[in-house]
């Protein structure tokens, strides 16, 4: 118990942020299966309130964006990343943990407030949050949203933005500085280098959100008016500035997905990535243009025709390193020895759902036409081909790929098989039919709609296609947990895969390499035109290695951040000292310990 | 064609050599900074967007008191002069001097914070508030940013000092005192950023 | 275990048949169809719409394709050769950079030529119309008539119309599909969008931008009318609330809406000045009560005068505790104002 408490291990850290990541990616989905739940029927529903129900997609956006998919895409930049680049740890093991703890604490601080309406005195068990997972002003000033709900919102995203921050700066450093001799930049695994960008992406659009969330915090907590517009505030600022950050987002969640699936599709193609410089450059050219097209997602706003022109344009010009991406897949499937594994299907299904997604996407980057579209259940169908369709079956892949590498345990492939074909099957019921729902002038985020729209139909389909996917989640939830009992059977290189991770044992020791491996090519365990497979590394150190020991103070300090942050919510000046004092302590004690690396 | 045959390197137990050359911790510290400047230029996009659509007084010719704060910007451009003596110092073992110029440093930060408390207080005193206009709000919380910087700065230097005044600091840390002085550089060439844009621009 | 996955697009394939059908008969009967445009702005927007779909239906069907024969025909079969270690093709990487290029110069021609066409300003001489969004109902003004209107935007068919669009409270969106696409209300700035409806009839819409509780619930309705009607209904607005007669139900309504919370919010004019819910000098005549959400009926008054945030959430009428009488009166004498 306690060395996974002080644990600096990238290891243990990428399984906390697997398992915690995934608790709350169930979260999401319960919050999900309600919304849909209660859409089964037109005119009232099945009873949830509108209050209850702004709630749940408000937290389910929230959810899924920074406390699922996100971290789950961390879990798997700690335990593969150094063991793709031949490191023996990342390169601030201590500020790694410090990131997991707070992003921990983070998740749990938003999501106590399902349960914290009694200490605030409403009438009410949940002040979740309830302005959207976007918290459009001026909707989120004091005026409007009175209760500690928008609160819990913009303190929440404030811890959470400082976990992505940390973790940003270590694995920038971790891949520019941790390669094994020979480990070029261009030698380096194709997911290594979705993860650099996103990291790059993370860093420079974090804080850009985290200045939204600070002046949004002054006006609440001390009556500016920076989006308050009886005081001169202009409540479009702040739509700005969520989507100069929201934008990048939606990159930082799609790129390590598609990172994952260039490793699985060689490995199961038994054919080296095609275009492996192209895939790359691609990947740096989307996150360039992915800063330049925020406001797209305010075509109806009014910005005029000369803005809407601009951004119309940059938004398509992504569609084109995003196609190249595709074209490659596909090039690399061509002319190869494809195995069905389940991973393998699921990088499939990644392509075959992205595409939709993608080409969903063009009629919202048409301004005009997204005049109708935007707001719509059909943006929410664009949204979910893109995030579940591409993402999560992006993840889902990385999941099958690497369980065996985390754990030393295979998942099962005949369980792996039912839960990809419910959750494609499930996916498409539940997305696909939004297209039409939207085209007939449903909008989104509503509690209730008219028997009257005709899309009735339509809703009940897309909810029994959203129980088909929790289904399936069900049955990836045991298939990972009947691992747990199964003894640890995994070879090192189960699927025949050509990066480092795979040349040591299954799960890893904890040192990683026995002896740093010098890397003399791209897929260092193919056998290539111009390289034999590197030879296998002793099974024993040849020397002893020393491994840091744990610390307790990286998750101490972490604890400052929601000790300030309830401090801050309740309006109590002592406790928000207290936070600080622990921060301070716990840096203090941090900088100073003794720690070898 | 011949085969190249991957070869093992001799286990490196520390793995302080790095890919680039380039010390870890410098390049994080690099990182944060590209991640600082977004913060700081959405902060300052912030202050242009507003600037002028306060709807009442007073208004920054008003209040901005620019030989002040022309002074305070002198103050803190000598700062960086005094840091990069204390990490030169250090560098080549002269803690004597080291400790001087760390302090100094510190002192010339606080003199700096201490001028923009005058400051702030003699605005509230002249009616601007935090809430009073666009303008109290978008400069407070600026330059309150900027401030706050500039005190986590003078903590870390003042505990730099102490450390070298306890004999803990010496040329084996000036890679810590480097990166201090990456921060205290940035935090000022940011300060001369605001300058201009709040103070000379109006 | 190979073979399988060569059917699995076909979900979606099969759904997009279902779309194709959609877009082949509009939907034209639904209230808020996209597909069935109905003046000259939703028009372009569903032309390009059109456009966009086709290309994109295009790319679909040939990357889609090109995935099912990869995924067929490569699959591993046992005692077949290593496959070649191919590492790319660079006439295939150029060319493939292209195609999606110049695909995109025919998509983003035509959108270029909507957004300006589009842009939101009548010719000279069209009806200017002033939408102010509120939690959550609509009040619309039209200045050069001197008349006001609630959640029921009337106007004349094949005529002009400059939409001025801001708001009151937060961010709204207005949106009639069948008559054009959304456009922000948002305090402190004004928004423009102009269209012609090209036949009469009712059409709906409602609310596209989340603004807080009842967002589900600030629905909308237009009322495109030929000349003479809409003449006839501005005299209507225009003409002092009905005054009922002596001793009539109706006026003992209008002494309770008098004596009551009523008049803190409401207009009647010439009764009251409330200036907090929609003017009810002739809520009579409208069909539809409570940012068009329920019909304008004796029933669903009551409903809504007794306790109206039961109806919808997050309302600010705060219920009425009328005696049953006083409740009836009051209701007849809302409904004689036509």
């Amino acid at each position: 118990m306690k060395s996974w408490l002080t644990t600096t291990d990238h290891k243990r850290i990428g399984l906390l942020y697997f398992w915690t990541a995934f608790g709350f990616f169930l979260i999401g989905g319960l919050e999900a299966m309600i919304i849909r739940a209660q859409l089964i029927k037109p005119d009232g529903g099945l009873g949830v309130s509108a209050e209850t129900f702004n709630q749940l997609f408000t937290m389910h956006g929230t959810t899924m964006v920074f406390l699922a998919l996100m971290p789950l895409s961390a879990a798997f930049f700690n335990f593969i990343i150094p063991l793709q680049i031949g490191a023996r740890d990342v390169a601030f093991p201590r500020l790694n943990a410090f990131s997991y703890w707070v992003f921990l604490l983070g998740g749990l601080f938003i999501n106590v407030s399902f349960i914290a309406g009694p200490l605030f005195g409403a009438d009410r068990l949940s002040v979740a949050p309830d302005a959207g997972w976007f918290g459009y002003a001026n909707l989120t000033s004091r005026q409007f949203s009175p209760g500690p709900n928008v609160d819990f919102w913009l303190l929440g995203l404030q811890i959470l933005g400082i976990a992505s921050l940390a973790a940003g700066f270590n694995f920038i450093v971790t891949i520019l500085n941790m390669r094994a001799p020979g480990m070029r930049m261009l030698r380096l695994p194709p997911f290594t280098w979705m993860a650099l960008v996103t990291q790059f992406l993370i860093i420079t659009a974090f804080p850009v959100i985290t200045v939204a969330l600070v002046l949004l915090m002054f006006d609440r907590f001390f009556g500016t008016h920076f989006f308050v517009p009886q005081g001169g505030g202009d409540p479009i600022l702040w739509q700005h500035l969520f989507w100069m950050f929201g934008h990048p987002e939606v990159y930082i969640l799609i790129l390590p997905a598609m990172g994952i699936i260039s490793e699985v599709l060689p490995t199961f193609a038994k054919k080296p990535l095609f275009g492996y410089t192209v895939v790359v450059y691609s990947g740096v050219v989307i996150a360039f243009l992915g800063w330049s097209v925020w406001s797209h997602h305010m075509f109806s706003t009014g910005l005029g025709p000369i803005a809407d022109s601009v951004f119309a344009g940059t938004t398509m010009l992504i569609a084109i390193p995003t196609g190249v991406k595709i074209f490659n897949w596909i090039g690399t499937l061509w002319g190869g020895q494809i195995r069905f594994t389940t991973a393998m299907l699921f990088a499939l299904g990644f392509i075959a759902m992205f595409v939709i997604g993608g080409l969903s996407g063009v009629s919202h980057a048409s301004a005009p036409s997204d005049l109708q579209q935007t707001d719509t259940y059909y943006v929410v169908a664009h949204i979910h081909y893109v995030l579940f369709g591409g993402t999560i079956l992006g993840l889902f892949a990385g999941m099958y790929y690497w369980w065996p590498k985390m754990t030393g345990r295979l998942l099962s492939e005949s369980l792996g098989k039912v839960h990809f074909w419910l959750t494609i099957i499930g996916m498409n019921l539940a997305f696909f039919p939004m297209h039409f729902s939207g085209l007939l002038g449903m909008p989104r985020r509503i509690y209730t709609y008219s028997s009257g729209l005709g899309v009735t139909t339509f809703n009940q389909v897309s909810t029994i296609g959203a129980f088909l996917v929790g289904l399936a989640t069900l049955v990836f939830f045991w298939n990972l947990l009947r691992t747990r009992w199964q003894p640890v059977t995994a070879p090192s290189n189960p699927w025949g895969g050509s990066t480092l991770e795979w040349a040591i044992p299954s799960p890893p020791p904890v040192y990683n390499f026995t002896v740093i491996p010098t890397v003399a090519s791209r897929m260092p365990l193919w056998k290539t035109e111009r390289h034999a497979p590197m030879a296998a590394l002793p099974e024993r150190p040849p020397a002893p290695i020393h491994v840091p020991g744990g610390s307790w103070w990286p998750m101490i300090t972490a604890f400052g951040l929601p000790i300030l942050a309830i401090g801050a919510i309740s309006r109590t000046l002592p406790i928000v000292f207290v936070g600080v004092a622990v921060v301070l302590v716990g840096i203090y004690r941090w900088a100073f310990e003794p720690f070898e690396m | 064609m011949a085969y190249e045959t991957g070869t093992h390197a001799a286990a490196v137990a520390h793995g302080h050599a790095t890919s680039l050359g380039l010390d870890s911790r410098k390049m994080a510290f690099w990182a944060f900074i590209g991640s600082e400047c977004l913060l700081f230029g959405s902060l300052i996009s912030t202050y242009l967007v507003y600037k002028g659509r306060s709807l009442t007084g007073p208004f920054p010719h008003e209040v901005l008191n620019i030989p002040f704060t022309s002074f305070s910007t002198f103050d803190l451009l000598m700062s960086s002069l005094a840091m990069v003596l204390a990490l030169s110092a250090v560098q080549r073992g002269d803690m004597k001097q080291g400790k001087i110029w760390l302090f100094v440093t510190a002192l010339l930060g606080m003199v700096f914070l201490g001028g923009q408390f005058w400051e702030f207080s003699h605005f509230v005193r002249e009616g601007l508030g935090l809430t009073t206009n666009l303008f109290g709000s978008t400069f407070y919380v600026l330059t309150g940013t900027h401030g706050a910087h500039v005190t986590v700065g003078v903590i870390w230097l003042l505990t730099l000092w102490i450390q070298a005044l306890r004999g803990k600091l010496g040329p084996a840390n000036a890679m810590t005192v480097e990166i201090t002085g990456l921060y205290w550089h940035f935090v000022d060439v940011v300060w001369i950023v605001i300058f201009t844009v709040v103070y000379l621009i109006q | 275990m190979p073979g399988t996955p060569v059917y699995f697009p076909a979900v979606p394939l099969a759904l997009l048949a279902v779309l194709l059908l959609l877009t082949a008969c509009g939907g034209g009967h639904l209230p808020q169809s996209t597909l069935a445009p109905r003046s000259d702005f939703s028009g372009e927007l569903f032309g390009l719409y059109k456009d966009v779909f086709w290309w994109a239906l295009g790319v679909f069907v040939v990357v889609e394709t090109l995935l099912l024969i990869a995924v067929a025909r490569f699959r591993a079969r046992p005692g077949a050769a290593e496959p070649k270690p191919v590492h790319g093709h660079t006439v295939l990487e150029i060319g493939w950079t292209l195609a999606p290029a110049l695909i995109l110069v025919f998509i983003a021609v035509p959108t270029m030529r909507t957004i300006f066409a589009t842009s939101g300003r009548a010719p000279e001489g069209a009806l200017r119309v002033q939408v102010i969004g509120h939690q959550w109902w609509w009040e619309y003004r039209y200045p050069e008539l001197n008349i006001s209107a609630y959640n029921e935007l009337h106007i004349p068919v094949a005529t002009p119309v400059q939409i001025e669009l801001t708001s009151a409270d937060v961010i709204h969106s207005f949106w009639v599909p069948r008559l054009g696409g959304k456009r922000d209300l948002i305090p402190g700035r004004t928004n423009r969008i102009a269209w012609r409806a090209d036949s009469v009839g009712e059409y709906w819409g409602q609310c596209a931008e989340f603004c807080g509780a009842s967002h589900a619930n600030m629905r909308l309705r237009v009322d495109v009318q030929n000349d003479s009607a809409f003449q006839h209904w501005v005299d209507q607005q225009r003409a002092a609330p009905a005054t009922p007669a002596k001793g009539s139900p109706e006026e003992a309504g209008q002494q309770v809406f008098r004596r009551s919370g009523c008049i803190g919010c409401h207009t009647i004019a010439g009764i009251s000045q409330g200036k907090v819910g929609p003017d009810l000098s002739h809520v009579g005549g409208r069909a539809t009560i409570a940012g068009a959400l329920f019909p304008n009926t004796p029933e669903m008054l009551r409903r809504w005068i007794m306790n109206a945030p039961s109806q919808k959430p997050g309302a600010l009428m705060t219920p009425q505790n009328l005696s049953p009488q006083d409740l009836n009166a009051v209701i007849a004498y809302l409904q004689s104002l036509k």
